[in-house]
C-alpha cells in the first residue's frame, strides 16, 4: 500500500510537471522552435532580457498587481469589519452574495461585462478611449476583493471581541483599539488575503484581456505571442518567473518553519 | 457601538459601493445587452439565436464533465496519500501541487503542444519504436486533457484540506468496531470529505465550461465551445455584443443553477466559497 | 512574512530592470531629416502580426529606430485579422495613431467615417509610391492611405512530404491530406478558398451564392486539421502540417526558415490585395503618425521590412533596388504572363450582405 501510494504520488507530480520540463527544456533550445529541439544554448535568456516589449509587459503586469493587492487589501478587510458589524442578517446575507459573485462567476463573464460597462462610461465622457491602466486597476481590484474579504472574515470572527473591549475601557478610541489590538490578530490573514489577490492578478488573463486595452499586461502579451509563431524568449522568461517563485516558496517555508518552532519552544 | 462587531457598519460602506458599481451594474449591462438590438431597441431575437450555438453549449458541458470527473478520480486518491505523510512530507507535497499555477495560464496549455504535436515529444518518441504517429493534438482528448491539467489544484486543495481535518479518532473508532479499511474509506472518509468534493468540483467545472483558449490551442481551432463563441463575437464588432451578451447572460445563469444545485447537497457555508 | 513579500517584489522588480542592455543598432542615415519637437509622445500602432522589421535576425528593428531617431515612443500592437482590428475600433475601447488595414476594409472604415484625411503631398516619401498603387478603387482621391504592401494569397506546401499537388483550390478539400492541411480562419480568406473553386466572384450580393460557398466550407471541414492565421507559421515550418493557403510574401518568409516549403498560385484565381497606412479619426497623435509614415517609406526602412516580411513592396524605391534581396523575385513580381488567370480585390459590400456573410461563417464554427 505504501509504495503504491508512492508511486500514485510520483506518477502525479510527474504530470503536474511534464510541461514545466517542456518549458524549461525548450527555454534552453538554440533553434527558434518550441517544438522542435535543434541544440543546447543560453541565448534566449538574453534575449528575454533584451526584449523590451516583454519587460514593459512584466512592469505593467507587476503595478497593477502591487497596486490592486494593496488597495484591495485596505478596501476588504475594511469591509469584512463592516460586513460582521451588519445586524440584519438579510442584509449580511445579501452582501456576502453579492461579494461571492465574482468568485462563482466565469470569468469571460465578469470580463466581458466589465467591458461594456467601462466602455458605456467611456462614451458618455466623451474619452477618445475607455480602456486602460484605470480599467484594468478596477477590474483586477473587483475580483481581488471578494478574496480577501473572505480570507479576513472566519479570522475576525474567531477574534475575542472582549480584547477590543478591554482596549476601549482603558481609553483607547475606536480607531487605536483596532489597529492596536484586533489588527495584529488578524495580521496573518489580511497578509493571506494579500498575497492571494497578488497571485490572481498576476496571473490573470481573461479578465485582462476585455478590460486592458493598451495596457497590456504579460499574460495578454504571451497571448498575442502564442498566436503567431512562439519563440524560446517567452519559455525563457516564464522559466525565470517560475525559478523565482520557487526559491521564493521554499524561502517562505524554510522561515514558516522556523517561527513554527519557535511557537513551539514558547 | 455595536457590541458584536468590531468597528461600524460604515467602513464597509466603499465596498459596498464598489461591489454595486462595478459587479452589479455591468451585469446588468449584459443583460440589458442580450434584450436589445444594436440600436438599443427591445429584442428578443438574440436570446432566440441562441438554439444556433446549442451544439457549442453541448460540447461545453460535455467535455467540461468528463474533464471534472477524471480530475475528480485522479485527485481524490492524491489527497487521501497525502494526508498519509509525514507533516513536513505533506506540506512539501502542497507546495508541489501549488507551483505549477504559478506558471502563466497560457505557457501551461501551450506546452502541451510541444508534447502532443504530430512532430511532438511523445510522437517523436514512438516513432523511434517505430510507432505512430499518434493524432493526439486537435482532439477532443487533448482539450479535455487541458482543461485537466490546468484545473487539477483546485480539485486536489480543497479535498486535500477537508480530508486533513478529518479527527483520526473518528477513524479509529471505525476500525474498532470492526470495519476493514474499505469500509473505513466508505463509511467514514467520503461521506466527510464530501464538502472539499464539492467545492472542488464547483472550482473545476466553471472555469472548463467557460474556457476560451484551451480548446482554440489544443482543440484546432475547428469547433467553438461557448467561451471561444463568446470571444469570437465580442471580436467580431459591436453590431455581434448583443447575441455575445445573452450567450454570456445564458453561461452565467447556467453556472448559477449549477452551483445552486451543488449547495444543495453541502450545508457546509465554508465549502462552497472557497 | 514581510520578508517573504519583500523579496517577492525585489527579485520580480530586479528581473524588470535589466531591460535594454545589448541591442546592437543597424546604422540608419536619416540624421536631422526628422525633428524631434514630438519627443517623449506616444504614438500608438496597429498592425498585422509579423508585418515589421523587428530586430530579429540582425535585421533593422524599425520601431526602435523611429524612437531613436524623434524621441516618440512606438506602442505596437498586433491584430490577425481586418474583422478583429474593425471590431477594437469600433468597439470604443482603445483608440489608435495609425492602422494599417487591407483595402475593402479601408472602404467599410471610410464608408463608417472612421478614418481621418492625410495629406499625403506633405510626405516627403510619398513620390516613391509605385503610381499603379495610388487612387485605387477604396481611396480614389489618395485621401486616406498610402499603401505599405500588396500581395496575393497562394497555396504552400512541404515539397518534402507530399508530392507537387494539382495547383487547384481544391486540395484543401482532399482526403490524401486529411489532418494535414489548413485553412484560414477569417471569414473574407475563408470563403474565398471557397467561391474561386465555385468560380463566383469575392463580392457577390447574391445570398444563395454565399449559402453554396457555406456549404462548401463545410464539406471540407472534417478533412481540416486546423482553421489558422499566424500559426501557419509554426505549423508547416515544423512539418506539423503539409498544406495550407496563406499570403505569398509569408511564404518567403517561412521558406527562409524551412527550405522544403513550396508555393503556386491556384489556377481558379485569387485574391490581390493592398495593405495600406491610414489615421484612424480619433487618432490623438496624428502629427507622429505622419511622421511614422514618412519613416516607414523612407527607402532605407522599406527596404529592411520588404526584406524582412517578404510581401510585395509597393515602393520604387525598393522595387528599382538591384541589392534587394526579393529583386524581380517570380512569386512577389509575378511577370503578366505568369499572373493567375483571375486576380480579384475584396470590396467593401452591402453591410446586409456582409452581416449575413459573418454569420454563415460562425455557423461553419459551430457545424
Amino acid at each position: 500500500m505504501k509504495t503504491l501510494s508512492r508511486i500514485y504520488v510520483a506518477l502525479m507530480v510527474f504530470f503536474l510537471y511534464a510541461p514545466v520540463a517542456v518549458m524549461v527544456f525548450f527555454s534552453f533550445n538554440s533553434g527558434e522552435s518550441v517544438w522542435v529541439f535543434e541544440g543546447f544554448s543560453g541565448s534566449w535568456y538574453l534575449s528575454a532580457f533584451t526584449n523590451t516589449e516583454m519587460l514593459d509587459a512584466l512592469r505593467r503586469t507587476l503595478i497593477v498587481a502591487i497596486l490592486s493587492a494593496t488597495i484591495s487589501t485596505v478596501l476588504g478587510t475594511a469591509a469584512a469589519v463592516g460586513i460582521l458589524a451588519f445586524k440584519k442578517k438579510i442584509t449580511k446575507n445579501a452582501v456576502m452574495s453579492v461579494t461571492n459573485i465574482p468568485i462563482m462567476n466565469a470569468d469571460i463573464v465578469t470580463g466581458v461585462s466589465l467591458m461594456l460597462f467601462f466602455v458605456f462610461i467611456g462614451k458618455i465622457i466623451g474619452a477618445y478611449e475607455s480602456l486602460g491602466f484605470t480599467t484594468v486597476l478596477i477590474a483586477h481590484i473587483t475580483f481581488n476583493l471578494p478574496y480577501v474579504i473572505l480570507s479576513v472574515m472566519p479570522r475576525l470572527k474567531a477574534t475575542d471581541s472582549s480584547l477590543q473591549e478591554a482596549a476601549l475601557d482603558l481609553g483607547c478610541t475606536p480607531v487605536k483599539a483596532f489597529f492596536k489590538v484586533i489588527v495584529p490578530s488578524i495580521k496573518t490573514s489580511i497578509f493571506t488575503g494579500f498575497i492571494m489577490a497578488f497571485t490572481l492578478s498576476l496571473d490573470d488573463f481573461v479578465i485582462s484581456y476585455f478590460t486592458c486595452g493598451h495596457y497590456q499586461t504579460l499574460p495578454i502579451l504571451i497571448y498575442n505571442m502564442t498566436k503567431k509563431t512562439v519563440t524560446p524568449d517567452v519559455y525563457a522568461l516564464s522559466t525565470l518567473i517560475f525559478i523565482s517563485v520557487f526559491v521564493l516558496l521554499i524561502l517562505y517555508n524554510i522561515a514558516g518553519s522556523k517561527s513554527d518552532k519557535k511557537r513551539g519552544v514558547a | 457601538m455595536n457590541k458584536k462587531g468590531f468597528g461600524s457598519r460604515i467602513v464597509a460602506s466603499p465596498y459596498i459601493l464598489w461591489a454595486a458599481l462595478f459587479v452589479i451594474v455591468p451585469l446588468i449591462f449584459v443583460a440589458y445587452f442580450a434584450f436589445t438590438t444594436p440600436d438599443g431597441a427591445f429584442t428578443l431575437s438574440n436570446i432566440a439565436q441562441i438554439a444556433k450555438y446549442k451544439k457549442a453549449f453541448f460540447q461545453s458541458v460535455l467535455y467540461s464533465l468528463i474533464a471534472t470527473i477524471i480530475t475528480l478520480l485522479i485527485s481524490y486518491p492524491m489527497a487521501y496519500f497525502m494526508t498519509k505523510m509525514k507533516v513536513t512530507a505533506q506540506k512539501m507535497i502542497m507546495v508541489i501541487v501549488m507551483l505549477p499555477m504559478w506558471m502563466n495560464f497560457l505557457i501551461r496549455t501551450y506546452s502541451w503542444i510541444s508534447i502532443l504535436a504530430n512532430k511532438g515529444i511523445i510522437n517523436t518518441f514512438l516513432s523511434r519504436l517505430g510507432i505512430g504517429p499518434l493524432k493526439l493534438i486537435n482532439t477532443p482528448g487533448a482539450v479535455i486533457l487541458g482543461m485537466v491539467y490546468d484545473f487539477i489544484p483546485y480539485m486536489i486543495l480543497p479535498i486535500y484540506t477537508v480530508m486533513s481535518k478529518i479527527d483520526d479518532s473518528l477513524i479509529e473508532a471505525a476500525s474498532d468496531l470492526g470495519a476493514n479499511s474499505f469500509n473505513r474509506l466508505k463509511k467514514v472518509i467520503i461521506p466527510l470529505s464530501f464538502p472539499g468534493v464539492i467545492s472542488g468540483i464547483t472550482m473545476v467545472f466553471v472555469p472548463c465550461v467557460s474556457t476560451f483558449y484551451i480548446s482554440q490551442k489544443l482543440g484546432g481551432n475547428k469547433n467553438l465551445l461557448i467561451g471561444d463563441a463568446i470571444e469570437y463575437l465580442f471580436n467580431s464588432g459591436p453590431d455581434f455584443y448583443n447575441v455575445a451578451s445573452a450567450l454570456s447572460l445564458v453561461l452565467m445563469i447556467m453556472i448559477l443553477v449549477c452551483l445552486f444545485v451543488m449547495n444543495y447537497f453541502t450545508d457546509s457555508e465554508e465549502a462552497t466559497i472557497l | 512574512m514581510k520578508r517573504f513579500l519583500s523579496i517577492a517584489i525585489c527579485l520580480l522588480l530586479v528581473v524588470t530592470l535589466f531591460s535594454g542592455c545589448g541591442y546592437s543598432y543597424v546604422e540608419l542615415d536619416l540624421k536631422g531629416k526628422y525633428d524631434r519637437s514630438l519627443e517623449g509622445t506616444v504614438l500608438n500602432v496597429y498592425n498585422w502580426g509579423e508585418y515589421i522589421s523587428d530586430g530579429s535576425d540582425d535585421m533593422m528593428n524599425v520601431n526602435k529606430e523611429f524612437q531613436k531617431l524623434t524621441g516618440i515612443k512606438v506602442n505596437y500592437s498586433t491584430f490577425e485579422s481586418n474583422e478583429t482590428m474593425y471590431s477594437q475600433i469600433k468597439g470604443g475601447g482603445v483608440s489608435y495613431d495609425l492602422i494599417i488595414p487591407s483595402d475593402y476594409m479601408i472602404e467599410r472604415l471610410k464608408n463608417e467615417n472612421m478614418l481621418k484625411k492625410i495629406d499625403v503631398k506633405k510626405l516627403q516619401n510619398y513620390k516613391y509610391i509605385d503610381s499603379k498603387y495610388k487612387g485605387l478603387f477604396y481611396d480614389e482621391k489618395e485621401e486616406y492611405s498610402v499603401p505599405y504592401n500588396v500581395g496575393m494569397v497562394g497555396i504552400i506546401y512541404n515539397g518534402a512530404l507530399i508530392d507537387e499537388p494539382r495547383h487547384s483550390w481544391d486540395v484543401l478539400w482532399d482526403e490524401e491530406y486529411r489532418d494535414m492541411s489548413l485553412n484560414f480562419s477569417n471569414p473574407r480568406d475563408g470563403f474565398m478558398t471557397a467561391q474561386m473553386l465555385l468560380g463566383q466572384s469575392v463580392n457577390t450580393t447574391n445570398k444563395a451564392d454565399w449559402d453554396a460557398a457555406l456549404q462548401k466550407l463545410k464539406e471540407g471541414k472534417d478533412v481540416l486539421q486546423s482553421y489558422v492565421m499566424d500559426e501557419i507559421y509554426g505549423k508547416l515550418e515544423t512539418g506539423e502540417a503539409v498544406i495550407g493557403p496563406y499570403y505569398a510574401g509569408d511564404y518567403l518568409f517561412m521558406k527562409e526558415i524551412n527550405e522544403d516549403l513550396e508555393f503556386f498560385y491556384p489556377e481558379e484565381g485569387t485574391n490581390i490585395f493592398v495593405d495600406a497606412i491610414c489615421v484612424p479619426k480619433n487618432a490623438q497623435n496624428v502629427k507622429a503618425a505622419m511622421m511614422y509614415i514618412d519613416f516607414l517609406l523612407e527607402p532605407q526602412v522599406s527596404l529592411a521590412n520588404a526584406e524582412y516580411i517578404g510581401y510585395a513592396s509597393p515602393n520604387t524605391a525598393v522595387i528599382e533596388n538591384p541589392d534587394y534581396y526579393y529583386y524581380q523575385n517570380k512569386i512577389l513580381y509575378p511577370d503578366e504572363k505568369d499572373m493567375p488567370k483571375r486576380v480579384e480585390y475584396y470590396h467593401d459590400i452591402d453591410p446586409k450582405i456582409r452581416n449575413y456573410y459573418e454569420n454563415l461563417w460562425i455557423d461553419l464554427k459551430l457545424y
